[in-house]
């Protein structure tokens, strides 16, 4: 595309189907005790 | 819904309900909300609407490139993901997983932090250290009640945790013990004020803690003033070397200096930069949560300033960080393309649930934060889960049950935010709290401007 540049990121959608494993680090509990993010985490799902 | 911003120069679309995020040019950034009131719009309508400023020909392209992005499912992508709530929480609460524990090692300190949660360690209670035994316990309950899980997290807290450093190391043998019988594997991490953190701490840390999270607030003067000691000096002079020495034995991996801003350093920016001056390259500092009346809170006043010093950031760790300083900066961490799946990104941060906090004689609470509020007092590690009406209630939490997330284009970045602080601003974890919501919203714009100008 000419106009538009696409960065690669998960389809939420398809996360849908092989998702919520569980295996995942809690959001609070990496580093920070008072502000919870989610979207810095890392999936650790092996079989997405 | 889509989000159009403009940072530093980027033009930044997000299809917030796929996850798309498009770097674009400005006739695409003008069309888009045209396009978005009417798809149906002739390229006639929109050279009309956009007032001569493109040419015809050009707005005929971006048209076609917009309305294949949708067609693509990367723009204007319906919210699909509600339906899927109630089987997400309520498997959740009906058979609860717990897969972290915040062990409150110690509820005494050696700091006088002003701006403590804790209140200077004690949470609204008595002094206390934590025993081997009921540590151990609160190490069975997780194993016992983590399913499948196979890695589980413990964080050693406070109060200060080296406080109490012979139950620590106890109970990290302990841990160990239980995972080859039950599959597991603990990652522990401390958290410490660095105080006491000696040759020895420090070589049990870099042996055993997964992660160490070291607390200092940046510039001499700002650390001082929130966190003297009980003597009321600074510990800016005690703690630096310590956490120094920590940084560079873990080969600057696996830790986090994290400090607080308040409104006594609005221009925070400049202790984050400090921090890296001094050496670290792995830092979190974030803003105070604390009654408003406390006159180190911040307020409405002070956002317009603290929005811009994450531009300043952002653009100064870009240019760090191409200069080959590498900078880690702990709320401009955004994984878009590895980043958790929807089951996550709706049920959020897992207090209540999947995180809990063991006060020093058993006591459960949803996380630290709510470690002296009774009403959240949800079991102990001797009987379990007593009140499943609160594992429910944090269960059912989620970015729909927030009115204010449905329509906030961070949703499925910060997942619904942080329940304490929405308690703690409006008396109920589905409130919002709306100065943590307007920080949170920029650092989401500036972790993907940052993704931006990296890809080009």
């Amino acid at each position: 595309m000419k106009h538009v540049k696409t960065l690669n990121t998960r389809d939420y959608k398809k996360s849908v189907v092989k998702g919520g494993c569980g295996e995942c680090q809690t959001s609070c509990q990496s580093a920070c005790k008072t502000s919870c993010t989610v979207g810095n985490q890392s999936c650790e799902n092996k079989n997405k | 819904m889509v989000h159009e911003y403009k940072n530093n120069g980027y033009n930044i679309v997000l299809d917030v309900n796929s996850g798309a995020v498009h770097i674009v040019d400005d006739i695409v950034y003008d069309m888009i909300p045209l396009i978005e009131e009417d798809m149906d719009a002739s390229d006639k309508a929109l050279y009309e609407a956009l007032e001569g400023r493109y040419d015809m020909a050009d707005i005929s392209e971006a048209a076609s490139e917009i309305r294949q992005l949708k067609e693509d499912g990367a723009l204007f992508t319906p919210d699909s993901f509600e339906q899927y709530v109630d089987s997400f929480t309520k498997g959740k609460t009906e058979h609860p997983v717990v897969k972290a524990l915040c062990l409150h090692i110690a509820h005494d300190c050696n700091l006088r932090c002003k701006y403590c949660f804790a209140e200077e360690g004690e949470y609204h209670g008595r002094k206390a250290l934590m025993s081997y035994e009921v540590g151990c316990k609160a190490l069975d309950f997780l194993v016992a009640n983590s399913g499948a899980r196979r890695n589980l997290e413990v964080d050693f807290f406070g109060g200060e945790p080296t406080m109490n450093f012979e139950v620590v190391k106890k109970l990290v043998e302990y841990g160990r013990s239980l995972e080859k019988e039950h599959d597991k594997n603990f990652r522990f991490t401390l958290t410490t004020n660095g105080v006491l953190l000696n040759d020895e701490i420090l070589d049990f840390a870099n042996k055993e803690m997964h992660n160490l999270v070291l607390s200092i607030d940046g510039r001499k003067e700002i650390n001082d003033r929130m966190r003297p000691t009980a003597n009321q000096k600074g510990s800016y002079d005690v703690i630096l070397p310590h956490f120094q020495k920590a940084a560079e034995s873990r080969n600057q991996q696996n830790y986090y200096v994290r400090g607080t801003y308040t409104h006594y350093n609005t221009d925070f920016s400049k202790d984050v930069l400090h921090l890296h001056d001094l050496g670290f390259e792995q830092i979190s500092v974030e803003p105070v949560v604390c009654d408003p009346k406390e006159d180190y809170a911040l307020r409405e006043e002070d956002v317009p300033a603290l929005l811009e010093q994450y531009d300043i950031l952002a653009r100064e760790i870009i240019k760090r960080r191409k200069e080959g300083r590498f900078i880690n900066f702990f709320h401009f961490m955004i994984d878009l393309e590895g980043g958790p799946c929807v089951a996550k990104r709706l049920s959020g941060c897992g207090a209540g649930l999947e995180y809990l906090a063991v006060t020093p004689w058993g006591d459960i609470y949803p996380c630290h934060q709510f470690v002296g509020e009774e009403r959240f007092l949800m079991g102990n590690v001797y009987d379990g889960i007593t009140k499943d009406e609160i594992v429910k209630e944090f269960g059912r939490a989620n970015v729909y049950t927030k009115p204010e997330c449905r329509e906030c284009f961070a949703k499925f970045y910060c997942s619904g935010g942080c329940m304490a602080n929405s308690f703690h601003a409006t008396g109920n974890i589905n409130g919002n709290y709306g100065i943590g919501c307007k920080l949170q919203r920029k650092r989401i714009e500036c972790a993907i401007m940052i993704k931006a100008a990296e890809s080009s």
